[in-house]
Parts: C-alpha cells; structure tokens; sequence
C-alpha cells in the first residue's frame, strides 16, 4: 500500500489531545457566553455582512486581470467571421485559444513530473498500473495539442506567446495542481487524482472550443478540435481507470500491481 | 545540562560548511509532527534572519568588522535556509500564518513569565494579548475564505478567541515606544528576552509583508495590511527596550549568544529526533561564532566578555502550551493601552492615539469584518452551524 494511506500519528483532529481540546472548548464556550460575543451573533443568519459588502465594494471597482492582444490583422476565419452579418468578437476566441494553449503547455509539465514520479516507483512508492510508456503517451499528445493549437493561433493572425486573460487565470487554478505532482511526498494515486480533475477540465474546455469555432465556421479547426477532443476523452478513461484500479486494490488489501 | 559559555568553543567557523542539500532537507509533516515543532521551527528562522539583518547593518557602519562580520553572517544566512527549509510545500499561507501567530503567543507567554524586570515582562503582556487577538482574526480568515480549521495547526495547544481587538492596537508611533533596559544593570536574560521576541516579531512583519499582496481576496489583503501594521509597531516597541547605548561589539555577543540559548532551549525540548540534531549542530555552530565575536571584543574593546554575558546559558525557554497564562493576562490586562512609554488604561489614551486610530479605521476595518459573528468550533464554523441546525 503507498505509505500515506497507512494508519499513523497525525496529531490534527480534536480526539488526538483529550485534555488540551477540552480546554479549547471550554475556552470557546466561555466566549460564545458573553456579552461581546451574543451582541454580535444576532445578526446570524446574515453570516459576514460586513465581509461581503468588502468583496462586493472590490469587485465592482475593480479592472479585469488583463486584455486580449488584438492582432494588427485578422486572417482566416476571424477575417471572414467579421465580416459575416452581425459579426463576431474576435478576441472571445482568441482568449480561449490562448487558453488552451497554456493549459495544454502547463499539462506537458505536469505529465512530465509524473512520468519522473513514475520512474522513482519502488516497493515504497508503488505505481500500481501506471506505465512510463502511457505516460510519456499521454504527454507527447498534450504536446501536439500545444503545436497544433500555435499554429492555429498564427494562422489567425495572432500571437501565440502572448499570455490572454483567460490563460492567466487557469494558470492560478493550476497552481495547486503543480504543488501536487511536484511534491516528493505525494504518492501516485495522490497526483492521479489532479491529473484526472486536469483531465476533466481539459476535456469541456477543448467541447467549447469546438463550438466556439463552429459558430465561427472553422471547419478546419473544428476537425482538428475533435480529433483532440476525442484524445482527451481517451486521457480521462486512462487516468480515472488507474486511478479507481489503485485506490479500490489498496482498499481491499490486495497488492497493487506494479510495474 | 548546563551550557557553560566560556569554556566551550563550538564548531570552528571554518568547520561550518553545507551544501545545497544539506540545506534542503525532508520537511517537517504538518500533520504527524509536534505542533512546536513548526513553532521552533518557525521562531529560529527569525533569529536567523534577525542575526544576518543585524551584522548587514553592522557592516554597513563599520568597516574594521566587515571580514568577520561577512564570513559570519554567510553561515547564519544558510543555517535559516536550513531551518525555512524545514516547512513543508503543503502550509497556505494562511496555515503558515496561524504558526507564525502560535509562536507570537506561546513563545512571548513563556518568556513574559521568564522575565526578571517586571516593566520588561509588562511589555511583553501587553503584545502578546495583541498577537493572540491577531490569532482569532487569522482563523476566522482561513475557515472562511479556505474553509480550514486553524486548530489542526495549532493542536489544540493554543485557545482561538479575541484578544485586545485588533482594531483598538493601532496607535500612535510615540504611544509604541518603551523604556530601554539599562546595559549596565540588566540582567544578560533581559537582553536575550527582548533579542528573542523582536526578532520573532520582526520576521512575522516581514512575512506578512511579502505574502499580503500574493492574495486575491480583498478582504485578506486588507487584514493583512492590518496586522503588518500592528506588527510594524510591535517591532518599534521590542526594539525600543533594547539599551542604544551597547557597542557594536556588545550587541553582537549578545546576538550571538542568544542564538546559541535559542538552539540549546530547542534542542531540550524537541521531539523529532531528525530536527533535535538540527538544533544541536546549530548549538554548537552559534559557540563557534560567539568565540570569535569574544576575540574580536577582547581586541577592539580591551574588556572582558564575562561583563557582558552569563557563566551558563539560562534555563531553557519551555515550549509548552501557556493556555492558563494567557487567559489570566486577557482577564487582568485587555483594557491596557499605552500613553508615550508607559502602560495606562483604554480611557487615558493620548489624543494623538486616538486621531490617528480614528483616521486609519475611519473606512472600515478588515480584522472586525473578518471576524464578524465568528466562533471558533471544531471542524471550522460550518461544523457548528450543522449542529446547531440538528440540534
């Protein structure tokens, strides 16, 4: 079983020290009693009114994180797409191709301490079913989706090292997921379940790129977004298998496969 | 077991090596290590920073100490790479945060008890019940924007209820200032005491500094700038007890052989046996580094060290929960305030304090919109609000 599954000495849960928690609860009590804090808690169903209204303050003042960089000129279907009745907002596209780019990128990295994590397996730090080769699989097609998805950008006219609003915003949310998979302690269910929660995201963002280029009558990009959208899906099966085979072998005290 | 100072040299300084990954080593487990662990932890990377901060400073006002001061400080810059080091990737900073709070409170109790000079041990009183209302701020933060319970940081050692409420610490900056011990008549613990708690809180200015602005919430950004306020105060008051009229030389022993008091009271209570050797190495690197500053002070000063520093490291600082000291001190001391030097009660504030509190509050205040209604509960206040529904 990998170590961090195993039965220890956390010391976080209230049981792990009787007489101390008894203390702090004794210590809380006291004050939920008192007049400073009764006088507050009548407001209690309005749980932080005051909270809120700073947030709601922040956010109506604030500027968006950044914009989308306007090409000098429109090429491909953006230039048609604008020119079509009503047209379209170039730049919703570009933000999201933006996107995907950085996320596909963020993703080669993200397989690669994998791969490495996988590579270190020993009988301590078990890898179960998960195999360098797949991996490294996995991988090599996050990076063609990244290819794929520059060229795209500069056929549009546009500039795929530049960083879009939206691409700098899933790159906060993938902080976590790089202090994850890059941790020494973490085992290998630990970052497959990141990896599969990356996976899941992966797979609706790239179903609303293809609609976002139907809608722009990008029939190339289109069958270059599914033939994508149809490796992601194959990412999830592989990544979710793995890891429900690896949690479900521990929990019933079988031994983990290893590779 | 007794450190005697003066016949014990420590690790010769061209003995104190490293290499990277010695200085990067196994982290401590925020969840299976000793909660003082982290707090020792997390006090021994301010003396370091304060010793490095200390002999830059130095260096820059005086050009015949420069060598000695340099080929120091590179070591105490990498005995706290070392010890930092030590925190694991898995802390918030929030999480990291509630430790920092945890030393302020448990560290500054012990040594307030410690403390000889009764004007000395009001001072630290009068912090601490300021850092301790800065702990039920910071847990309200973390349960409501990570939705955490600060007690699986804590360990249950150290209460979460206010304190002296953070939005009446704000004061004016000559309301901050306290009488210097006196170098001549002091006892050498009073020294150390006040190097000790300025450099802890120093370091937790410092920290609150550098990670305010990394949030995105609004609301923590504000508590933070709050708080690093109250801090910056906190170190104008430890600062100021410390006696001006030390020597350099004077002071650097004194750093010096606070540092080595600091790793021998760790070392005598550390539970993590990996970490207590840490604390023991540093022992005796900090008696290397005192003997060469008593060198250096027999040299350029033509005194005797044993003026300045005691036979024997003091008793070690005992890190254990102070739950039933600091509740006394709330019960006695909440309504404490300060008036230039001295300690006066809330209704004899200077009217300086009080216009420049009114200013600074005057659109709102971050550590009571934090803590609106909010009770510390196991499980964070979700858990009870559950029970009381069920209830």
């Amino acid at each position: 079983m990998e170590k961090a599954a195993e039965m220890g000495k956390n010391r976080t849960g209230i049981d792990m020290s009787p007489a101390q928690s008894k203390e702090m609860l004794s210590g809380a009590e006291e004050f939920a009693g008192s007049e400073e804090y009764s006088r507050t808690a009548e407001a209690a169903d309005i749980e932080t009114p005051d909270m809120v209204a700073i947030d709601t303050q922040y956010i109506r003042e604030s500027d968006p994180v950044g914009s989308v960089p306007m090409p000098a000129t429109l090429r491909g279907a953006l230039k048609a797409g604008k020119k079509k009745a009503g047209g379209h907002n170039p730049e919703v596209f570009l933000n999201k191709l933006g996107e995907r780019l950085a996320y596909e990128r963020t993703g080669v990295r993200l397989y690669e301490s994998m791969i490495t994590k996988c590579e270190a397996a020993d009988d301590l730090h078990p890898a179960g079913p998960v195999t360098v080769e797949e991996l490294r699989h996995i991988r090599d097609q996050e990076a063609e989706h990244f290819v794929m998805l520059k060229e795209a950008i500069v056929a549009l006219g546009a500039d795929p090292t530049a960083q879009t609003p939206d691409a700098d915003v899933s790159g906060v949310a993938a902080m976590g997921m790089q202090q994850v998979l890059n941790d020494p302690r973490t085992t290998m269910t630990q970052c497959l379940e990141v990896l599969l929660s990356l996976e899941l995201t992966d797979n609706a963002a790239w179903e609303l790129l293809i609609m976002l280029a139907e809608e722009l009558g990008a029939d190339d990009l289109v069958e270059q977004f599914q033939q994508a959208l149809t490796q992601e899906e194959q990412h999830v099966q592989r990544v979710r298998s793995w890891y429900e085979q690896m949690m479900m072998s521990q929990a019933s005290k079988r031994k983990a496969v290893t590779h | 077991m007794a450190i005697k100072l003066f016949d014990n040299k420590g690790t010769r300084l061209d003995q104190q090596k490293f290499t990277w990954r010695d200085l990067v080593q196994k982290p401590i487990s925020k969840l299976d290590d000793d909660a003082f662990t982290r707090v020792r932890v997390i006090l021994m990377n301010g003396i370091e920073q304060q010793a490095n901060r200390f002999q830059h400073l130095c260096s820059q006002m005086n050009g015949e100490l420069r060598k000695p001061l340099a080929q120091v400080r590179r070591v105490e810059h990498h005995q706290q790479t070392m010890i930092n080091w030590l925190l694991s990737g898995d802390h918030s900073p929030i999480e990291t945060t509630i430790g920092y709070e945890q030393v302020a409170i448990e560290v500054t109790a012990a040594i307030a008890q410690q403390e000889p000079d009764e004007y000395l041990a009001q001072v630290y009183r009068f912090g601490l019940l300021e850092d301790f209302d800065h702990m039920y701020r910071y847990s309200a933060l973390l349960d409501r924007v990570e939705g955490k319970d600060a007690n699986n940081i804590l360990q249950s050692y150290t209460d979460i209820i206010p304190g002296r409420p953070t939005i009446v610490e704000h004061r004016h900056p000559l309301d901050d200032l306290r009488d210097h011990y006196d170098r001549k008549t002091a006892e050498p613990i009073s020294k150390m005491n006040a190097l000790t708690i300025m450099s802890g809180e120093y370091q937790t200015r410092d920290y609150y500094m550098t990670i305010g602005p990394t949030f995105a919430d609004p609301v923590a950004r504000l508590l933070y700038a709050e708080i690093a306020s109250i801090e910056e105060q906190h170190v104008t008051q430890y600062g100021s007890i410390i006696d001006p009229d030390e020597t350099m030389l004077e002071k650097w022993l004194l750093y010096e052989a606070n540092e080595a008091y600091n790793y021998y009271s760790c070392m005598e209570a550390e539970t993590n046996a990996r970490i207590k050797a840490i604390w023991e190495r540093f022992l005796d690197y900090e008696l290397g580094h005192l003997n060469l500053v008593m060198e250096l002070f027999k040299k350029h000063e033509k005194r005797d060290p044993a003026e300045i520093l005691p036979e024997r490291l003091p008793d070690p600082i005992p890190y254990e929960s102070q739950r039933e000291f600091v509740r006394e001190t709330l019960r006695e001391e909440v309504d404490l305030s300060a008036a230039g030097t001295a300690f006066v009660d809330k209704s004899e504030e200077t009217d300086a304090t009080r216009d420049y509190r009114a200013h600074i509050n005057s659109e709102g205040s971050p550590s009571e919109a934090v803590a609106e209604n909010y009770l510390w509960h196991p499980g964070t206040e979700l858990s009870r609000k559950a029970a009381d529904k069920a209830a």
